[in-house]
């Protein structure tokens, strides 16, 4: 670069010490407060070093949970992971055969199918919730699996993404496969999976944070413990008003919801990244 | 789509497509239909009999003060332009930072990316536990040190500024991905060329960095837009719970609060309706803009 002064180097890095400090701080608070007993975190202020009830907090955790949840964060997790996983393979499954008929195939109903896909971007959960919720209910699907992941698995955004891949595909090879005697089915699963991989797990990455991290739905549609999230059950555990909040269990696990979506952002980054900035193009 | 090699098949074709039709159908249009429709109706919410009252539903929002929409109209402008401009400017600043020739780099970006993966629920959550009046560290160092009595359930400003502090600081990551890969495709000889000709760090960004960064930076004002008005309801649910009052009930929290808390079924899709018009005004402008970008 053009600046070699001693000071116009250094201060960027200051900036940025300053910027990470802002956003590491409030997760060391969690980290202190979930090795420290409910007194000491009570007795404002609370210290800022860890600790020796570390093993004794995660445990109670991850076996029972705070006393009047009722669920237990490894219930939780097990539940978010299964959502999460649920939505993400479910999404990049039935928006890879979908891009895949709208790219190779010449049908009546393209467009339409592609325009009715896109449509739904317009059509976040937000702005139809109650509708949403009486056709699970209808269906019977509250309080269920299927009812967290099914309405979560169109993506628009996955559909446009593999079909901007595909169209990058040179007709050549569908057409050389042909020729080989391959059947389209074949064309797919031992030709364009294959060389879809990349996009595969960016999209991937993207849609298990997404999946993870649904808040709204969980909450409309358990109502048993035994579906709660980890999300939903770290809200149930600070609404209970008049119950003293067990903040060393609450900080466990909420600490414990943070791990698999961080984990998979930090060990996939490169993925991530293509993966989100792809989607802009 | 012309230009690919296709396959031949009657059926196929529909079978793939079906079951992501089948579930756009069932959970996106069906329900969508059904907000339109039940919000010209009202419900009464012993007998579910609907009685059909034309907009009613509609001007009861705009006009009847009781129902204070357009208040929360107003609070969810305010919050998500503070958020949108608080978080964006951050991020450039220090995707700015990063965007040079240094050590550490790599750790830098790991650091400044991993929130994103933070629930914006937990975002709330990580808030609440700093400035929550008992137990929160910097609120009582703003009692203790500054002499400032953070009370967020019971002050408006107090309740609107952290609920806007965690929503920013789960958004910086975001951008700051999107900024630094504009940044990294900013021409670095035109950077260079004008520092020849004498110009320092401030003016080339300004003149030369800047502008071309703007369909990076447009792209983000609609996308964080989107996550004030639409993505923010955990945060707000979780920390505020739309109060002290109403002060913070954005739109999203009140349609929630309207349907699922209140029960009032027509007045929840009138909501879901003008949100739904909002959701398609910004992906329009969103994609008129790709679209010109594209012949540009």
């Amino acid at each position: 670069m053009t600046e070699h002064s001693l000071l116009r180097r250094f201060t960027p890095h200051l900036y940025l010490w300053i910027a990470i400090f802002i956003l590491v701080f409030p997760l060391w608070l969690v980290f202190v407060a979930s090795t420290r007993t409910s007194m000491e975190i009570l007795a404002a202020p609370m210290p800022l070093t860890p600790g020796p009830h570390f093993l004794e907090n995660y445990k109670a955790a991850i076996m029972q949970g705070n006393k009047n949840l009722g669920a237990s964060a490894l219930m939780m997790l097990k539940n978010s992971l299964i959502m999460a996983l649920g939505i993400s393979t479910g999404k990049i499954l039935i928006s890879l055969l979908a891009a895949f008929a709208i790219v190779f195939f010449n049908f009546k109903l393209r467009s339409f199918c592609f325009w009715s896909i896109f449509v739904t971007l317009m059509l976040p959960v937000e702005v139809r919730i109650m509708p949403t919720y009486k056709v699970i209910s209808d269906l019977g699907m509250l309080n269920s699996y299927s009812g967290l992941i099914l309405p979560m698995v169109v993506s628009a955004t996955a559909v446009f993404l593999f079909r901007q891949y595909f169209m990058t595909i040179p007709r050549e090879m569908a057409e050389a496969s042909q020729i080989d005697g391959a059947s389209s089915v074949q064309f797919f699963w031992h030709v364009l999976l294959p060389m879809t991989r990349t996009p595969i797990a960016a999209m991937f990455v993207i849609q298990f944070i997404y999946g993870w991290n649904q808040y709204l739905w969980p909450l409309l549609i358990t109502t048993k413990q035994s579906f709660y999230t980890i999300l939903i059950g770290i809200n149930r555990m600070l609404s209970g008003a008049d119950v003293v909040i067990e903040w060393q269990i609450v900080m466990a696990t909420t600490l414990l919801a943070m791990i698999p979506p961080a984990f998979v952002v930090i060990v996939m980054q490169k993925q991530f990244i293509s993966g989100m900035t792809d989607r802009e193009k | 789509m012309s230009n690919q090699y296709e396959f031949k098949s009657r059926l196929l074709p529909y079978l793939l497509v079906l079951p992501q039709m089948v579930i756009v159908v069932v959970f996106f249009f069906w329900p969508s239909a059904q907000a339109i429709w039940q919000s010209f109706f009202l419900q009464d919410p012993f007998g579910g009999r609907l009685i059909f009252v034309g907009i009613d539903n509609y001007l009861k929002l705009f006009f009847d003060p009781s129902s204070s929409y357009v208040d929360s109209f107003q609070v969810s402008i305010i919050f998500a332009l503070a958020v949108t401009s608080l978080s964006m400017c951050l991020s450039l600043f220090l995707a700015v930072q990063v965007n040079r020739k240094m050590k550490l780099s790599t750790f830098y970006k790991t650091m400044l990316i991993w929130p994103y993966a933070v629930a914006t629920m937990v975002a709330g959550v990580l808030w609440l536990f700093m400035f929550n009046p008992n137990v929160g560290v910097i609120a009582w160092l703003l009692k203790h040190q500054l002499g400032i009595e953070w009370q967020h359930l019971l002050n408006t400003n107090q309740a609107l500024l952290l609920i806007t502090m965690a929503a920013s600081w789960k958004q910086i990551s975001y951008n700051f991905v999107f900024f630094l890969a504009g940044l990294q495709s900013v021409p670095a000889d035109l950077v260079e060329a004008a520092a020849i000709d004498g110009a320092g760090p401030v003016r080339r960004f300004w003149t030369i960095v800047f502008p071309l960064l703007s369909p990076t930076t447009f792209y983000l004002l609609v996308m964080n837009l989107v996550y004030g008005f639409f993505e923010t309801f955990p945060i707000v649910h979780q920390v505020t719970a739309g109060g002290p009052g109403k002060s913070t009930s954005i739109l999203v929290y009140k349609v929630w609060r309207d349907g699922v808390i209140n029960l009032d079924l027509g007045g929840s899709s009138a909501q879901s309706v003008i949100l739904m018009i909002l959701v398609i005004g910004l992906t329009v402008i969103q994609f008129r803009f790709i679209e010109r970008r594209v012949n540009y």
